[in-house]
């Protein structure tokens, strides 16, 4: 497949989203709102959930709707400083009460508009990254659709990152990296191509740590069943990084990252 | 000139019939019916049910704190904690105590707030419920040493806290000392979160002024219930300075919700099951490992 198509399909606003596998990983989940500092942005979705009914976890995720009018009212994906505000008033909750945190992202990039600007969006998510690199709870990132640039990598500062088959995660939309190095948008074929932005090319880069298919035998799961698929591994993963001592985890996250 | 002469007839009532009402409605005993504040219907006390909604819109009525408490957690689970604590006139202001009295016997409480500790599902946790028909729970030197000592002896039992919160804010008559509590409890606040307890409001009609400004907006997790007042300075107030006026759902929970100052608006028959699974979700280190 075309790097561009992976493109495509990381955009399809009917895939796996961060609504759906909360209500498939929880028994019970409860939405919390709020930036405490000027506004609900909802674009981001976190709370928090019982697993099983007992083991209380913290998700955040962003969240593109599925019709126009839902789209609308979530800015179609694209969070403001105050949704990265608000996953970080949640994410040192979970710290203070010692819950792993997952995040789940799929943005085009966060919110570009002058209001986002003026309240802040690169102090937001510079902040973001500095309590992500000092949580020391278990923390695990995947990328959904698109990850995209500051907005996606903001939330996943994680012990581990893994991406969907289809999801794509890079420094900027392939057509914003045309228009920037050829001065042609239209040319976002040929960038994404080059730009390494594909989930096969990024887990060679050890960028990312694990790709999740989204079918087998040349058949795609429904969101449903990729679902159903991705909630054990979930569970697994935080078994998995509960185990190791919280230093030895904060220091395999500094090393994670310190190799690039 | 026949105009000018002609005289006006009046409806005749018997003189004796104004004094015959009024003797009658001296009969009536005070606080049989209210009105409800928002669909404006009489509401007679023996028609609200335990949960204090009004019975035809459904508006959260003023709760009082035993009743709360007696609707919201396990039956026999309340143990009051400093139940001896009453209201004082610190600064002998004239009138006060006065007030005091009157708000003492009409209420049967001591104090504004209540404060204990409680069960949920078995899950233990210290709770405080403010009264708004006490002084309008305003927060006087009593009211702060109450919560100071619910949030001490909390972090000391490890527990949770859970705070029903409703005031129009300092209190007047205690003067500079009313303004002292909000440094007092946040302390006390501080040293429960730093202990890694669980700290829940849930912002009550109305959560107004210091209240505001400071125990009520220090939780983990802020919920109100619907259609509260939630704000700093009074909208009158507010509106006197600017000179204009301002929106009909100005400082209401829901436009508080939308601002990004509470987390979930909660309506009184969730309120239970809510409390119970966040207790369930924050248990501390210590209590999962079963210390």
């Amino acid at each position: 497949m075309k790097a561009y198509d992976i493109v495509k399909k990381a955009r399809d606003i009917q895939r796996l989203s961060t609504i759906e596998i909360i209500n498939a990983l929880c028994s019970d989940f409860m939405e919390l709102h709020g930036d405490r500092r000027m506004t609900d942005d909802q674009a981001v979705v976190g709370g928090v959930g019982l697993i099983e009914d007992q083991d209380p976890i913290t998700i955040i995720g962003i969240q593109k709707g599925r019709n126009t009018e839902e789209n609308i009212r979530r800015n179609f994906g694209s969070s403001g400083p105050a949704g990265y505000r608000k996953a970080e008033r949640l994410m040192k909750q979970a710290e203070k009460f010692q819950r792993p945190v997952l995040t789940l992202i799929n943005t085009a990039g966060a919110d570009a508009a002058p209001d986002s600007e003026e309240y802040g969006i690169g102090e937001a998510i510079a902040s973001m990254l500095i309590t992500m690199s000092e949580l020391t709870v278990p923390t695990l990132a995947i990328i959904l659709g698109e990850g995209g640039s500051g907005g996606a990598i903001a939330l996943a500062l994680s012990d581990q990152v893994w991406m969907l088959e289809n999801s794509i995660y890079s420094i900027l939309s392939p057509e914003g990296f045309a228009s920037i190095l050829w001065k042609d948008s239209s040319l976002a074929a040929e960038a994404a191509d080059i730009m390494k932005l594909t989930a096969t090319e990024l887990k060679e880069l050890t960028v990312i740590d694990r790709v999740i298919a989204e079918g087998e035998k040349g058949k795609t799961f429904s969101n449903e069943e990729l679902a159903e698929r991705l909630i054990p591994e979930i569970k697994t993963a935080f078994e998995e990084l509960e185990k190791q001592d919280s230093k030895d985890r904060v220091a395999n996250r500094y090393e994670r990252f310190r190799k690039f | 000139m026949a105009l000018f002469r002609k005289k006006k007839k009046y409806v005749e009532i018997n003189p004796r019939r104004a004094d015959e009402l009024r003797e009658r409605r001296a009969q009536i005993p005070d606080g049989l019916a209210e009105r409800c504040p928002k669909c404006q219907a009489i509401i007679f006390q023996n028609s609200i049910e335990s949960d204090y909604l009004c019975p035809k819109c459904n508006y959260h009525l003023q709760f009082p704190a035993l009743k709360r408490i007696e609707w919201l957690v396990d039956e026999g689970s309340f143990r009051e904690w400093d139940s001896n604590l009453t209201a004082r006139d610190p600064l002998n202001f004239p009138g006060y105590q006065e007030k005091l009295d009157r708000s003492q016997s009409s209420t049967e409480l001591k104090e504004a707030v209540v404060t204990g500790q409680a069960e949920i599902e078995h899950l233990p946790f210290a709770l405080g419920v403010m009264d708004s028909r006490f002084v309008m729970a305003s927060m006087g030197t009593v009211v702060g040493e109450k919560l100071t000592r619910l949030f001490e002896q909390a972090t000391e039992k490890k527990l949770p806290v859970v705070l029903y919160i409703a005031s129009g804010g300092a209190r007047m008559q205690e003067g500079i000392l009313s303004l002292m509590q909000m440094a007092k409890i946040s302390q006390a606040i501080s040293k429960h979160s730093q202990a890694g307890l669980f700290y829940c409001t849930v912002l009550t009609h109305p959560t107004t002024g210091g209240v505001t400004a400071s125990f009520a907006m220090q939780g983990d997790i802020t919920l109100a219930e619907p259609e509260a007042t939630i704000g700093f300075a009074g909208k009158r107030v507010i509106e006197q300075t600017i000179g204009s006026d301002l929106p009909e759902d100005f400082q209401t929970a829901e436009s508080v919700l939308k601002n990004g100052f509470i987390d979930h608006i909660v309506p009184r028959k969730k309120q239970t099951q809510v409390l119970r699974f966040l207790l369930t979700a924050h248990r501390t280190p210590a209590e999962s490992a079963g210390v």
